[in-house]
């Protein structure tokens, strides 16, 4: 009965909202690291490393800002599935709980959201480690 | 967002991810998926020159800039800013 | 006295003799704005974090209420209040400064009208001379409990509910000039097994009918006694929900008004709240602001306000259960209406 009463989501405006924020933010990375390939000197390869930083510092910035609570409204998965929704849930957790303390509010409660994303990447990490260990011939090298 | 870095993982497993990355640049580097790469890939190359225990000491090689940036700039957040509601 | 299975008639016709209302910014940008005895600019009432601001509504709204009563702390017998806050600390600190003695009460969202029948209670049955009843609630607060830090982006579902930043207290009284309390009906637990906690106006909604179905059947009545009946927060999923158990369960309610106070306070055309308002504080300052003073013009003459609470918690949900919900009913009359 409850299911009846319950709006629809507008599912397909949240879809376009998202693959255009995503799109965008991506954009913004990738003008990001074309600037440290040419005048950074980097690689293509070397340059995802600092671009990545640089999108988390913004994103922080924003957060700090009180804006990407606003944005990711509108954007939905468009801001929470670039790293920038990673470095965004860190940030406003570490900012909320301030008022705890630097050791047991920032300190203990900055991976409150991203916790999950940093275990279970290493945890899946690992099992792919162990399988190409296992079954993967090339993947001990040479010592 | 879980979900998708375990995707991420999972497709560096396979050796899919690099040539998304090949084509897509920032549009496959950017979102939480490329950690999930990112990790596999550190775990795979100490693998690779160091043996099993590469696996372990691998993990977070590549991804220390994104998770120490994090880090590092959400507690100076804290420092400087308050929640804003 | 007892009536029927669960409802309580007050013969000795307890008065609330003064109600105080203080909202934050974004219930002062609503329809009943005027009605607040005070609005603050802003959310962290100059306070250092959004507790210690939560704490300072409630403080504001209780002393607001103590003089406009004409009387002292020292003349209130007991102070029954409530809040969403974990071990309730905004009542408990608020409690600390009015010096009064206490009973700590939860009934999440329903802790408005619930206070208010334990404070009706004591003073009905010569127990209390005066009693502060309060009941409040505060956004930032309540995101940082119960779901994600408040700068967290993430995108919230349209039957999601916006907590209302407020404090609504209210002195009950053996005599004096002020709308009369009736009767109250306390509410038993009501759970449908609906989980999603970002719709918990569609949970509430069956506990709201269940309370409103007793509280008719206990004092004989039908809904047409009452000018308005209204639900505290079941905002617009809720709302639309009860009418159709309502019409499920054979309940005229067309005799009446019906109407929620989480759809009152807010403007939906001006005011980005997804479904409606939820929190203590919508039925606290909805009632003690806004029907009271049309209580007391004389718009109307009878009215059951109808406090609805989940009592879930972040645990709970985490674990997999379901939302429990409850329902306080209490009946305010105008004062020379007999």
């Amino acid at each position: 009965m409850a299911d009846k009463r319950e709006p629809e989501r507008p599912v397909l405006k949240n879809c376009l909202r998202a693959f255009l924020v995503g799109g965008l933010i991506c954009f913004l990375g990738q003008t990001v690291q074309e600037l440290f390939v040419h005048w950074g000197g980097f690689d293509k390869k070397q340059a995802s490393n600092p671009t990545v930083a640089v999108m988390i510092i913004l994103s922080i910035i924003l957060t700090c800002l009180g804006v990407y609570d606003k944005i990711a409204q509108w954007a939905g998965a468009g801001s929470a599935v670039p790293v920038t929704g990673f470095a965004n849930s860190m940030a406003s957790s570490a900012i909320e709980h301030r008022s705890e303390g630097l050791v047991l509010g920032v300190g203990s409660k900055m991976f409150k959201l991203a916790g999950p994303v940093i275990v279970f990447g290493v945890v899946a990490a690992f099992v792919i480690g162990i399988l190409h260990l296992l079954f993967n011939p090339n993947a001990t090298g040479g010592h | 967002m879980t979900l998708l870095v375990v995707l991420g993982a999972a497709l560096d497993g396979i050796g899919l991810y690099d040539p998304l990355i090949d084509f897509a640049g920032a549009g496959a580097t950017i979102p939480i998926t490329s950690f999930g790469n990112a990790l596999v890939h550190g775990a795979l190359k100490e693998l690779k020159t160091d043996g099993w225990i590469g696996i372990i000491t691998g993990i977070f090689k590549i991804t220390s800039a994104g998770i120490s940036a994090a880090i590092i700039f959400s507690f100076l957040a804290a420092l400087i800013v308050k929640p804003k509601g | 006295m007892l009536k029927g299975h669960q409802s309580l008639i007050f013969e000795n016709r307890p008065v609330i003799t003064a109600a105080a209302t203080v909202v934050g910014p974004f219930e002062g940008q609503g329809p009943l704005a005027d009605d607040f005895d005070r609005i603050h600019g802003e959310l962290m009432l100059g306070q250092k974090s959004w507790e210690k601001a939560e704490k300072a509504l409630l403080e504001e709204a209780a002393q607001l209420a103590i003089d406009q009563a004409g009387l002292t702390k020292e003349q209130i017998n007991f102070y029954v209040g409530g809040d969403l806050m974990d071990q309730i600390i905004s009542s408990s600190f608020a409690a600390r400064t009015l010096a009064i003695p206490y009973l700590g009460v939860f009934g999440a969202c329903s802790t408005s009208m619930e206070s208010l029948a334990i404070a009706s209670m004591m003073v009905n049955a010569r127990n209390a001379k005066h009693t502060l009843a309060s009941a409040c609630s505060h956004n930032a607060t309540a995101e940082k409990q119960f779901r994600y830090p408040t700068e967290y982006g993430s995108q919230k579902p349209p039957t999601a509910q916006f907590t209302v930043t407020g404090a609504g207290a209210s002195v009950v009284s053996q005599q004096g000039d002020g709308v009369v309390v009736t009767s109250a009906t306390i509410g038993r637990v009501v759970d449908m097994g609906l989980t999603d906690p970002f719709n918990m106006g569609a949970a509430m909604a069956p506990a709201a009918v269940d309370t409103i179905q007793a509280h008719l059947r206990d004092l004989r009545i039908e809904p047409g006694h009452y000018d308005l009946i209204v639900t505290g927060d079941l905002a617009k999923v809720g709302y639309e929900l009860a009418c159709d158990l309502f019409e499920k369960h054979r309940i005229p309610i067309h005799q009446t008004q019906y109407k929620d106070c989480g759809l009152m306070i807010y403007d939906f055309d001006r005011q980005s709240v997804q479904a409606g308002a939820s929190g203590c504080g919508c039925s606290a300052v909805v009632c003690y602001g806004h029907l009271l003073k049309r209580l007391r013009k004389g718009e109307f003459n009878r009215i059951l306000v109808v406090a609805t609470g989940a009592l879930l918690s972040p645990i709970s949900y985490q674990q997999g259960e379901s939302i429990p919900c409850i329902a306080h009913a209490v009946s305010i009359e105008r004062g020379d209406f007999a």
